[in-house]
């Protein structure tokens, strides 16, 4: 696939990978052996029929094989793009015996780009059920479950607290990687499904969950994800120049800050920037950063090469662009210049001790190898958390300590009747297909609750 | 209709007051509580503190000071003219419970945020005792509203150009000398002024609120931009606050964090100059007979 030049791509937000051309497709798509008990459909969370719409993309028939893909999954052109497709449906393709796995993530996405481009068609639905259904969250979970539920013959209202929809995929994951006008295209599908979009609903604040069951609907689906940053809590972590990964990617994703002064959002970017953490979000600030002019990007992440959260792909393009990875080492302390501003970081090295709790091998500190970096600007990218407004204000409602919303078993279904939820607000921060895989078995369920006989007739 | 301008009206120089049509913000708007508001597909999410609000017309009242492109931009809408995104009720609401005797002291732009707190505390039976002030006379905003909910009201003006010649803390001490208890004291504005109250009222530990304005982005805990310290410890002012046990706060952080942006509005400023001058040569001629 082609992609946009390292040496160029570093200075402009438009997207980095360029996707397949129709030969391209098609010489990719014919690759896949077609096995009668095929092992990449068991590595996706949303089900697609991999090898039926392959075969119908390599008959050229494209038009029904994006229809196939679209049984089960509403949103491929995001998941074309930001699915790790290398820990899924690709790890098991038995392709990849011989060499490199079929590369369906981009079949997936060439069809979805070919359908946008060439007018969306929208399938039939069930016939009206009658029953209304709230979805808290338009980020891939709640679009997913809203869609599959919509198709169900159920009405469905999506109350969102942003300006957009989209969720982590407006507000997080950066243009060059996913173009916000395909997000927007694929939540317009949604509603061309039947769902209605609210904006600008905080539920907790605006609505509350109580309110929504009393007033007409008959279920709830709650998809707010992990929106509330983590800090690591050492001294000088609120000087001037320190961000959370979430307020630096909301300025300049979401408010689009990387064209001030046209658009009214500011952000402030220096030369010297460190990124704290290794995941996908860790990238996409580091790499953004870059992109709005800084002249170094330095990511810092406390265990080694081998255990980067990120996905592969995306830590080869930040590495091609010109992005440092200093491996083994944590900030201790941040020092500030008289105005308040960050100007440097004291760092300590580590070492990989035992594996912990997640299997991965610990980082210890070595004592006495303290060392400091001179950086004007800091991004913290160690995690997020679930939002607590829900929590605060639905009684009765299950949480962990860790502020997860308690559900019973894959359904969703959580500690109040008609009430499911799914996606980071469950598992804690995932990935976008978990989340939609998530939303899919909740709409199942909610559909089961709301069709079986004893309920409501 | 939803978020179209009502009323507007000029308060002070660069303070406007506009009431918008938002009914679902106005059932649920509690005193102390702010909403977010985008004006147009460019602008900044601007929080803004709820100062009025009718359940039963379905209106709320938003008074600010026109400071960067955005509140400029709000400040040009016209009545009949729509607000782009509105969202809202944000934050806790204040406890205006029964205090006894309350001092609700506020300066500059923080009055239009005092105003529905001293209302609710009037109404709770609380002896209110209002401190407001301004720069000059011409910058007192919404004087006669305060006096209609409080007991006393005392006006001081930096230049001394009406009421007390200083600053509110100065009238708040003054107070307390002369023997004046106070059950509570509730403090909005400038943070140099909520740092000078808090100071007078720590060393006869009155119970001292503050309500917050740091900068924010989205307004309901996702962006840390709001980040505070108080009693040592990191909170949110959007989902903690916005208000805080004014001992604790850390004041010079707070104004520092303020300071953040100071370059890029001075840039915003000179790079939307000459769009202003086009604004006003267009007005001009439109209303040119």
């Amino acid at each position: 696939m082609h992609k946009q030049q390292p040496e160029a791509r570093r200075h402009n937000f438009n997207e980095v990978a360029l996707g397949y051309t129709e030969e391209q497709a098609i010489l990719e798509a014919n690759r896949c052996v077609q096995c009668p008990q095929p092992k990449c459909v068991q590595g996706c969370p949303v089900e697609i029929e991999i090898p039926a719409f392959i075969k119908l993309l390599r008959e050229k028939k494209f038009d029904e094989g994006i229809r196939k893909i679209k049984e089960k999954n509403s949103l491929p052109a995001i998941c074309g793009r930001v699915c790790p497709q290398e820990d899924q449906c690709q790890k098991t393709c038995v392709v990849a015996r011989i060499g490199e796995p079929v590369s369906i993530g981009r079949l997936e996405r060439f069809l979805a780009d070919w359908e946008r481009e060439n007018g969306f068609q929208v399938p039939a639905k069930a016939s009206p059920t009658g029953k209304k259904i709230a979805v808290i969250g338009a980020g891939p979970a709640g679009l997913t479950a809203a869609a599959d539920l919509v198709r169900l013959g159920h009405q469905v209202t999506i109350f969102e607290a942003l300006h957009l929809p989209g969720g982590v995929l407006v507000y997080g994951i950066p243009e060059f990687r996913l173009p916000k006008s395909i997000v927007q295209a694929e939540a317009e599908y949604v509603k061309k499904l039947g769902v209605e979009i609210r904006p600008n609903c905080l539920v907790g604040r605006t609505y509350t969950i109580p309110e929504l069951l009393k007033n007409d609907f008959d279920a709830v689906f709650i998809g707010t994800g992990a929106g509330l940053p983590q800090f690591m809590g050492v001294p000088g972590e609120n000087l001037g120049g320190i961000y959370s990964a979430n307020e630096f990617l909301i300025r300049v994703n979401l408010m689009k800050s990387y064209a001030f002064p046209e658009y009214d959002t500011p952000i402030r970017i220096g030369k010297h920037v460190a990124v704290i953490g290794g995941g996908n979000v860790a990238m996409d600030s580091a790499r953004s950063a870059l992109r709005l002019g800084a002249e170094e990007v330095c990511i810092v992440y406390r265990r080694s090469r081998d255990e980067l959260p990120a996905r592969a792909e995306e830590i080869a393009n930040a590495e091609e662009e010109g992005i440092v990875c200093k491996f083994l080492a944590a900030p201790m302390r941040y020092i500030g210049d008289e105005k308040g501003w960050v100007k440097a970081m004291e760092c300590i090295c580590m070492e990989l001790g035992q594996p912990d709790e997640s299997g991965r091998r610990r980082p210890c500190p070595v004592k006495g190898s303290e060392f400091t970096m001179d950086v004007d600007t800091v991004i913290v990218a160690i995690g997020r958390t679930p939002n607590p407004i829900i929590q605060r204000t639905t009684e009765g409602l299950e949480t962990t300590r860790w502020g997860t919303i308690v559900v019973k078993d894959e359904t969703g279904g959580t500690s109040l009747e008609g009430v499911y939820a799914g996606g980071d607000i469950v598992t804690g921060e995932a990935t976008v297909i978990s989340a939609m895989g998530a939303g899919k078995k909740a709409a199942r369920a909610i559909h089961e609750y709301l069709t079986k006989p004893t309920k409501g007739s | 209709m939803l978020n179209r301008v009502l009323v507007k009206q000029s308060l002070a120089p660069q303070v406007k007051l506009l009431k918008v049509h938002a009914p679902a913000i106005a059932q649920k708007a509690k005193p102390g509580q702010f909403v977010i508001v985008i004006v147009d597909e460019r602008g900044e999410r601007v929080p803004l503190t709820l100062v009025d609000w009718n359940e039963e017309n379905g209106d709320i009242t938003l008074v600010f000071q026109e400071v960067g492109m955005s509140t400029r931009k709000l400040g040009s809408l016209d009545v009949g003219d729509e607000i782009l995104h509105l969202l809202g009720p944000l934050g806790n609401p204040s406890d205006t419970n029964y205090h006894g005797t309350v001092a609700v002291i506020c300066g500059g732009v923080g009055t239009a945020a005092a105003y529905p707190v001293a209302k609710a505390l009037k109404a709770q039976g609380n002896k209110v005792i209002s401190i407001m002030g301004a720069r000059n006379k011409d910058l007192l905003i919404l004087e006669n509203e305060m006096k209609n909910v409080s007991d006393q009201l005392h006006v001081s003006t930096d230049d001394g150009s009406k009421g007390h010649k200083g600053f509110v803390s100065d009238v708040l001490e003054a107070l307390i000398t002369q023997g004046s208890k106070f059950n509570s004291v509730y403090a909005v504005g400038p943070p140099l002024m909520m740092k000078a109250v808090t100071e007078v009222t720590r060393p006869y530990g009155i119970e001292t609120i503050v309500s917050l304005n740091p900068i924010m982005v989205d307004g309901m805990g996702m962006c840390g931009a709001c980040r505070v310290g108080v009693g040592g410890q990191t909170r949110f002012a959007c989902v903690d606050g916005p208000e805080f046990d004014a001992h604790q706060v850390d004041f010079n952080e707070l104004i520092s964090r303020l300071r953040m942006y100071q370059t890029e509005e001075k840039i915003a400023n000179q790079f939307h100059e000459c769009d202003d001058r086009l604004i006003a040569s267009e007005t001009k001629r439109k209303s040119a007979p």
